[in-house]
Formats: C-alpha cells, sequence, structure tokens
C-alpha cells in the first residue's frame, strides 16, 4: 500500500519543486565561474572569494547584525509583555485599539510602515541612522513576536502561576519562575523570528535608513536593480546556507528537547 | 496612597510600555502622514512646508488649518495614473490571491493527509523559504526568467521555442513574484485548519453515502474556510501594497500603487503626493484589515474557550 495517494503525491512534488527549485539553482550556479550567470563553464569558489574581499558587503553585513540583535531582543521583551495582556487582561481601556496596533503590523504593508516612520523621522527633526532602523525594526517584528508567544500563552495553564502566587511569590517572581520557564521555546521562537525578519529587511529599512547605515538586503537591492551579478549569487547561496542551518539546529534542539521532556 | 498607586502603575506596566511605543511609534506616524499629505510641496529639504510645527493658541491653530492645501489630492485625482495604478494593484493582488490559493490548497491539503510522522517535516519544508530572504528570492527568478535565463536555456533546448522569450520585465514575472513570495502565508493558515479537522467526520459523510469527492467538498473544504480566509488576507493585503516585487521583476508598464508611492518619494522628491498615495492605501486596505483582524480575535477567544 502506498502511502501518498497519488494526487497528493503530486501535489506535494509540485508545491516543493515550485518552492525549492528557484533557490536551489540560484545555489548551483554561484558556483559558476562563469561571468555571465547563467552559462555553466566550471565549478569555481571564485565568487566567494570576490564576495568575502568586498569590504561594503562585509560593513553592511555588521550594520545589519547589529541593527538585527539588538531590535529582535527588545522586540520580543515588547511582544511578551503585549501578549500577557492581550491573553490576560480581558477587559481594559483601550483593548480595542491596542489588539489593533498589535495585530495591524502583520499585514500593514510595508511602504506604509516605512513612509510613516520616514516622515515621523523627519518631522520631529531625528536624524535617520541606526536609531531610526533599530526603533523602526523594532516596531514591525513586535506583531511578529507578540502573535508567537500568546499562541504558547493562551494554552499555559493560569491556575501554575495562581498556585505560586498562593505560595507567596510576587507577580513578577511568578512570571518569572512559573509562565516563563514554560512558555521559554515560545519566547525563543519569536526572537528568532524577530531575528530573521529583522535581518531580511528591505522595505522599511530603505525609509528609514541614513548616511552610513545601510544595511546588507539595501547593499543587494541596489545591486540587484542593475542586474543579476556572480558575486551576488555567492552571497545569497551563502545566507541561505546560514539560514538553513540555523533553521535545522533550531529544529533539532527543539526535537531533542520534546524528547527529553516526555 | 503613594505606594499604592506606584504599584498599580508596575502591575500595568506590561500594558503601557507596548501600549506606548505602538502609540508612538506606529500609530502617531499615520497621522504625520495624514498631516504631511496636506502640506504644501516646495523645493528643499525636507520637500514640504512644515505645517502644525508650532501652534500658538486657537486663533493660530485655525489660521494654520487655512493654510492646508488639498493639493495632493487634486493630483491623485486628476492624474490618471494614480487611478491606474490602484486598480491595477488590486487586480494584480487578487489574482495573485487566487492563485496562490489554487497551487497552496492542495499543498496544505496533501501535507494534513501525509503520514503524521513526516508531517513536521513538511511543516519545516514549507516555513523554510520564507525565512530565507525575500529579496534573494524574487532575485532568484530575475536569473530564472531574463532573456539568457535558465527558462529560456532550456526552452531552447528542448527546442520548445526558437526566439527567446520576453518574460522578465513582465505582468507574468510580477504575478510569479508574488505568488511565490507569498505562498508560505496561504499554505500554514490552511495546513493549521485542515490538520485539526477530525477524521471521523469524513468517515461519516462516507459511510452516509456521499462520494469522495462530495465528502470532500461538503465537510472538509467548509471546516477549512477559516484557514482559507486568512490565507487570503495574508496574501492580498501585502501583495496589494507590494514595491521590491514589481520593482525588480516588472517593467515600466507595471502600474502598481506601492511602487508608485516609492517612486514619488525617491524620485521625484514629492513627499506630500506620496504621503496622499498612503492615506489613500490605508482608506483602500482598512477594511480588509479589519475584517482580518476580526477573524484573528474571534480564532483567539475560541481557542481560549476550548483549551
Amino acid at each position: 500500500m502506498s502511502r501518498f495517494s497519488p494526487f497528493n503525491a503530486v501535489a506535494l512534488t509540485f508545491g516543493f519543486a515550485f518552492l525549492y527549485l528557484p533557490i536551489m539553482l540560484l545555489v548551483v550556479y554561484s558556483f559558476n565561474e562563469n561571468d555571465l550567470v547563467t552559462v555553466w563553464t566550471g565549478f569555481s569558489f571564485k565568487w566567494y572569494g570576490e564576495m568575502f574581499a568586498n569590504r561594503g558587503f562585509r560593513d553592511a553585513a555588521w550594520v545589519t547584525i547589529r541593527v538585527a540583535l539588538i531590535s529582535s531582543t527588545v522586540a520580543t521583551v515588547l511582544g511578551m509583555m503585549a501578549a500577557v495582556t492581550l491573553v490576560r487582561a480581558k477587559v481594559f481601556f483601550g483593548r480595542t485599539l491596542f489588539t489593533g496596533m498589535v495585530y495591524t503590523p502583520l499585514v500593514m504593508p510595508e511602504v506604509i510602515t516605512g513612509i510613516s516612520l520616514l516622515l515621523f523621522f523627519v518631522n520631529f527633526d531625528i536624524n535617520r541612522g541606526m536609531e531610526t532602523l533599530i526603533i523602526a525594526h523594532i516596531t514591525f517584528t513586535m506583531a511578529f513576536a507578540t502573535v508567537v508567544i500568546s499562541s504558547r500563552l493562551i494554552d499555559f495553564d493560569m491556575s501554575l502561576e495562581e498556585a505560586a502566587r498562593d505560595l507567596g511569590c510576587s507577580r513578577f517572581e511568578a512570571f518569572m519562575r512559573v509562565t516563563l520557564p514554560n512558555i521559554a521555546p515560545a519566547v525563543a521562537a519569536a526572537w528568532f523570528l524577530s531575528l530573521a525578519l529583522s535581518l531580511d529587511d528591505v522595505v522599511v529599512s530603505q525609509f528609514v535608513n541614513g548616511p552610513g547605515s545601510t544595511t546588507l538586503p539595501i547593499k543587494v537591492l541596489s545591486s540587484v536593480r542593475l542586474g543579476v551579478s556572480p558575486e551576488i549569487n555567492a552571497l545569497s547561496a551563502t545566507l541561505i546556507g546560514l539560514v538553513t542551518s540555523a533553521v535545522i539546529i533550531a529544529t533539532i534542539i527543539q526535537k531533542t528537547r520534546a524528547v527529553r521532556e516526555s | 496612597m503613594m505606594i499604592r498607586a506606584v504599584k498599580g502603575l508596575t502591575r500595568r506596566l506590561p500594558i503601557i510600555i507596548p501600549f506606548f511605543w505602538l502609540f508612538v511609534f506606529f500609530l502617531t506616524p499615520f497621522f504625520i502622514v495624514l498631516q504631511i499629505s496636506f502640506a504644501e510641496f516646495e523645493y528643499g529639504q525636507p520637500p514640504y512646508v512644515p505645517n502644525f510645527r508650532k501652534v500658538e493658541g486657537l486663533s493660530d491653530f485655525f489660521t494654520q488649518l487655512q493654510m492646508m492645501t488639498l493639493y495632493s489630492y487634486e493630483i491623485l485625482l486628476s492624474d490618471n495614473l494614480y487611478w491606474k495604478a490602484f486598480l491595477s494593484s488590486l487586480r494584480i493582488a487578487a489574482v495573485a490571491t487566487f492563485f496562490a490559493l489554487l497551487i497552496g490548497y492542495p499543498l496544505a491539503y496533501a501535507m494534513s493527509r501525509a503520514p503524521r510522522s513526516w508531517q513536521p517535516i513538511l511543516l519545516m519544508a514549507v516555513i523554510l523559504p520564507f525565512w530565507t530572504s525575500y529579496l534573494i528570492r524574487i532575485y532568484a527568478w530575475k536569473a530564472i526568467l531574463q532573456k539568457n535565463g535558465f527558462l529560456n536555456n532550456v526552452l531552447m533546448e528542448l527546442s520548445v521555442i526558437t526566439e527567446p522569450l520576453t518574460l522578465l520585465s513582465t505582468p507574468f514575472a510580477v504575478y510569479l513574484g508574488i505568488i511565490y513570495t507569498y505562498l508560505p502565508f496561504m499554505v500554514l493558515p490552511v495546513y493549521s485548519s485542515l490538520e485539526k479537522i477530525d477524521p471521523s467526520y469524513n468517515e461519516a459523510a462516507r459511510d452516509l453515502g456521499a462520494s469522495g469527492l462530495t465528502a470532500f467538498w461538503r465537510v472538509t473544504v467548509p471546516l477549512s474556510l477559516p484557514g482559507v480566509i486568512a490565507g487570503c488576507f495574508l496574501v492580498f493585503i501585502p501583495a496589494m501594497g507590494e514595491w521590491v516585487i514589481p520593482d525588480l521583476l516588472g517593467g515600466s508598464g507595471t502600474l502598481m500603487i506601492g511602487k508608485q508611492l516609492a517612486t514619488e518619494l525617491f524620485n521625484n522628491n514629492d513627499w506630500p503626493v506620496a504621503a496622499a498615495v498612503a492615506v489613500c492605501m490605508i482608506m483602500v486596505l482598512i477594511v480588509p484589515i479589519v475584517i482580518f483582524q476580526r477573524a484573528q480575535e474571534s480564532d483567539q477567544r475560541r481557542r481560549q474557550e476550548e483549551g
């Protein structure tokens, strides 16, 4: 007996081929030594060498990493607070406004978030640079962190925290010692997601960055506009490799932990 | 008295801090956009006449109010370009959403029917492209679709075509880019609602004489609707405002409102018009956004009641 019906097998094959073929082609051709991207002439690491020697890429990568680390950490903390509020406080003044503000950035087209923040910073004479990038990234990644954490918090048994309170813990202590360890996987996932979104962001960053705060995606965008280049292929393949291994490692850690718990 | 007030405040910090942050950096900027959309364009830095910067008293407020100009909106209304860009964005987003559903639903369905042990791996395989850079995924299509790109090379090799086709800088490339980029946003909510359906419902329908197809149409599809609706919104709303995809894959002929906004801002340096475009976009999108939020909230409430 086959494990997949023919229809399901076709749907899976076609769907995943569509998702993965373009990325795989990009990775394969990053090892092409030809200057012309699409004509295969031989295997080579040449473009990886050029990429690592590119100072512009290195500087931009450093800016991107710093912005992502700071903004994802702050976004996760803010998202955790927002999640606690949304899941626990049923009625409070301005709840509709609050939920609206939390969920809207999830679907709001990035150009709108970008232009609003840009005009906001200009209107209040705030110079654009690393700080404005960080603020912008916190603002739009926070929504994702909130959703991830609140979906775990909903399943958390509140009576555990109440028990800790009855035993004399303060609210804060009870949260830190009982609730937080329980929702830790979701908090880690939220941080990871915010980090990835921040590292990846190009639209919002394009609006709010300033001189000296060019991130890697902004740099890639401006060179991709000019056309396809083997150096960008090598950079893309490197990033894909990094992200893929990170996701796989995170999944394995999660799995082993789940096994150990059960 | 004092201590109680302080205590009450500390207890409310988890509400106050994120509320304050979003109020300042998410809500206020929209009002600034609204304000600047009424400002007058001028050559300079910033390229508009600041309004409502210093309001001294009520009478000054009214004088400033009278200085507001609807000029940017008049441009939007009188120039056909903006109308066309809006309508074309709506059409592109709607068609792309439809195709994302057409590809995404069977994929999500097959995933939910796969052996239990396979499902986490399949789920990760759908999420993985979402983690890899958005820009890189669009760039990959550029390499595939260009004149001497992979697709043309393959088709020529197979003698399907003799002359390379123009695939890049066409509406087709934009549709493809949007469908490709947003497919995981469709698959994930659809899968999560399909996966929750108790298989015994389907068996019951079959026992009562429904054919496999009938059972699918009348049991599975209606039960998966919440996921379908969420997926459609998650694709449609951001697709409507796309800028990078039409910029990289579309030609000058592909009008999209998000791209138009960026052009006004970065190339024409006309900030009031860019702000007016943003205001109109928000007004168009507020309806689907509110519907989406209501659905999200009622879904959350249901889960809380069940859990």
